[in-house]
């Protein structure tokens, strides 16, 4: 599948140009998810996209730094990118500038952290009843 | 003595309007018979109709895409047997296919037609439910008592298959785990003689039913535009008048062979939603026709794993008596397999759209990165707009139509 990074700058010209252009027409954002890149330091987030017209899927990959996670929103293009990127905010913490709503959404509102990123735990580190040592875990 | 209630209780559940009347907020949910799973609607009522909903979900998340970060390839199957629990084999065929095409794996014809055979009878038995239960939530619980005897059925087919009903965990990477037994073939082809008589009957029951059709003609009925918009796939896009199935648009698993159409509505009603699903469950039973004609015509009936040791237990008495067998059974179960890095999207048309599995390889022993795609998580979005305006009882028929599952909703 092709794969393009883009500037996180110019996602949503991107994104508006790749559904709008009469040859391209990606009329059709498949998913989107977040990614933590812990030796760039960095949070990022990957687009599916199809054309229903051509039949053609693309990725999209966008990166942010992770002290200032800022990614601008898709929901201005398509609103199917509401929950989704809802999700990439509760588990990586990445802000999505322009998002109406964007609060926790399967997790507790209070839910402390942000858990995919990997240096969350899995599970409470001050279990003693447990060794997985030898799993790798 | 019972505690005192705080003195506003009972009076903030109502909403103050400029205009001359109250509107009162409604909780559906989380545990209500009618939302079929555990999530919630918090509806804002003017009497009998819809103002806004605004949905909770998340009440049974479970965190699967981090706990695949944690397990070997083939220990994630189980979890996704837990995302849509009503179509398990799907989902598993759905991971075990992605892992094939992360490994470069070329499985057999006769693996892909066995696949196939269970991933059709899986789809019908989610369009039973689904269907059936539309049924119940316009009052006709008929259908629904007597058609669940052939969902029974299905289940005991998976029986003979893998051992277990609901959550499957069926298949291997590369292939089964065992071939399909003679019982299985036996209540297979029992399943295809008997299963269209009493799906006719089902249909004649509701479909030019007076009082199912009134009530579920133009309830909840979506644009093609707007569904795009929202990420529909599935029986619910295509009601909506788009022709779009994974199985057709990117084959995978040798759906290429097979010859079949795919249904449309026009309005994308409930109506248009039941129907495509009936009209999908008599596509799924010549698929799976088409299916055994291709493998009786085959001569091998003996493979039903890939020639690929990587992933599939050797036999018991290798495992006893050779060492090399002993080494890998070793490896595969503590998920010390190679695997190249690399990443791969991979999607499969599940029964209520298209399931993703987007996995990332840093060549370690387990998931980098693992996203499931669920198709219900992006539809459900629409609800809102979808019953905006209509009464409580349309937005209840609407929500099962849209055959919205919380294992794969929450993850």
């Amino acid at each position: 599948m092709l794969c393009i990074n883009v500037k996180k700058e110019e996602i949503q010209n991107i994104f508006q140009f790749l559904r709008d252009d009469n040859e391209l027409q990606f009329n059709f954002l498949t998913t989107l998810c977040g990614m933590h890149y812990p030796e760039k330091e960095q949070l990022g987030v990957v687009y599916h996209l199809h054309s229903f017209v051509n039949n053609h899927r693309i990725r999209v990959k966008t990166t942010t730094e992770i002290d200032s996670p800022t990614i601008p929103t898709l929901t201005t293009i398509w609103p199917s990118a509401n929950w989704m990127e809802r999700e990439a905010f509760e588990f990586f913490g990445i802000q999505f500038e322009g998002h109406p709503n964007l609060v926790r959404i399967l997790n507790v509102d209070d839910f402390a952290g942000f858990p995919m990123r990997k240096d969350f735990p899995l599970e409470d580190q001050t279990r003693e009843d447990k060794d997985d040592g030898m799993f790798g875990r | 003595m019972a505690k005192e209630l705080d003195s506003d209780y009972w009076v903030r559940d109502f909403v103050k309007t400029e205009e001359p009347k109250e509107y009162n907020t409604l909780n559906v949910g989380p545990t209500h018979p009618a939302t079929h799973g555990v999530f919630q609607n918090v509806m804002l009522m003017d009497g009998e109709f819809i103002v806004s909903t605004e949905q909770t979900i998340g009440y049974i998340h479970r965190a699967f895409e981090k706990i695949a970060e944690r397990r070997p390839f083939y220990q994630v199957t189980p979890l996704t047997d837990r995302l849509n629990y009503c179509s398990a084999p799907l989902n598993n065929m759905g991971w075990h296919m992605t892992v094939e095409k992360l490994l470069g794996i070329q499985t057999p014809k006769r693996v892909d037609y066995l696949r196939i055979i269970v991933m059709e009878l899986s789809r019908i038995a989610d369009h039973l439910i689904c269907n059936s239960v539309i049924g119940v939530d316009s009052g006709a619980l008929t259908g629904f008592t007597y058609i669940f005897q052939n969902r029974e059925f299905i289940y005991e087919i998976y029986e003979e298959i893998c051992g277990s009903r609901l959550t499957t965990n069926m298949g291997r990477i590369g292939g089964f785990e065992r071939n399909f037994s003679a019982k299985a073939w036996e209540k297979i082809r029992f399943f295809l003689k008997d299963y269209p008589a009493k799906l006719n009957e089902f249909e004649r029951l509701l479909a030019r039913n007076r009082i199912f059709m009134d009530r579920t003609i133009d309830v909840g009925a979506f644009s093609a535009e707007r569904a795009l918009a929202y990420g529909f796939t599935g029986p619910n896009l295509r009601a909506c008048g788009v022709d779009y199935d994974v199985r057709v648009m990117n084959p995978y698993c040798s759906y290429e062979d097979f010859d079949f159409i795919i249904p449309v509505g026009q309005n994308g009603d409930t109506y248009d939603r039941f129907m495509v699903r009936q009209e999908e469950m008599r596509q799924s039973l010549s698929i799976i026709e088409q299916a055994i004609a291709k493998l009786d015509k085959m001569e091998d009936k003996e493979t039903y794993f890939a020639p690929d040791p990587r992933f599939v237990l050797p036999p018991k008495e290798k495992v006893y008596n050779n060492m090399e067998a002993l080494i890998w059974h070793f490896k595969i179960v503590m998920g010390e397999t190679d695997i190249p890095p690399g990443e791969v999207y991979h999607c499969i048309e599940a029964a209520n759209g298209e399931l993703g599995f987007y996995l990332v390889s840093d060549g370690g022993r387990t998931a980098s990165r693992l996203h499931f795609r669920r198709p219900c998580f992006i539809y459900y979005q629409a609800y809102p707009e979808m019953v905006k305006g209509n009464m409580l009882s349309d937005a209840i028929l609407t929500m099962s139509s849209m055959n919205v599952i919380a294992g794969e909703l929450d993850a």
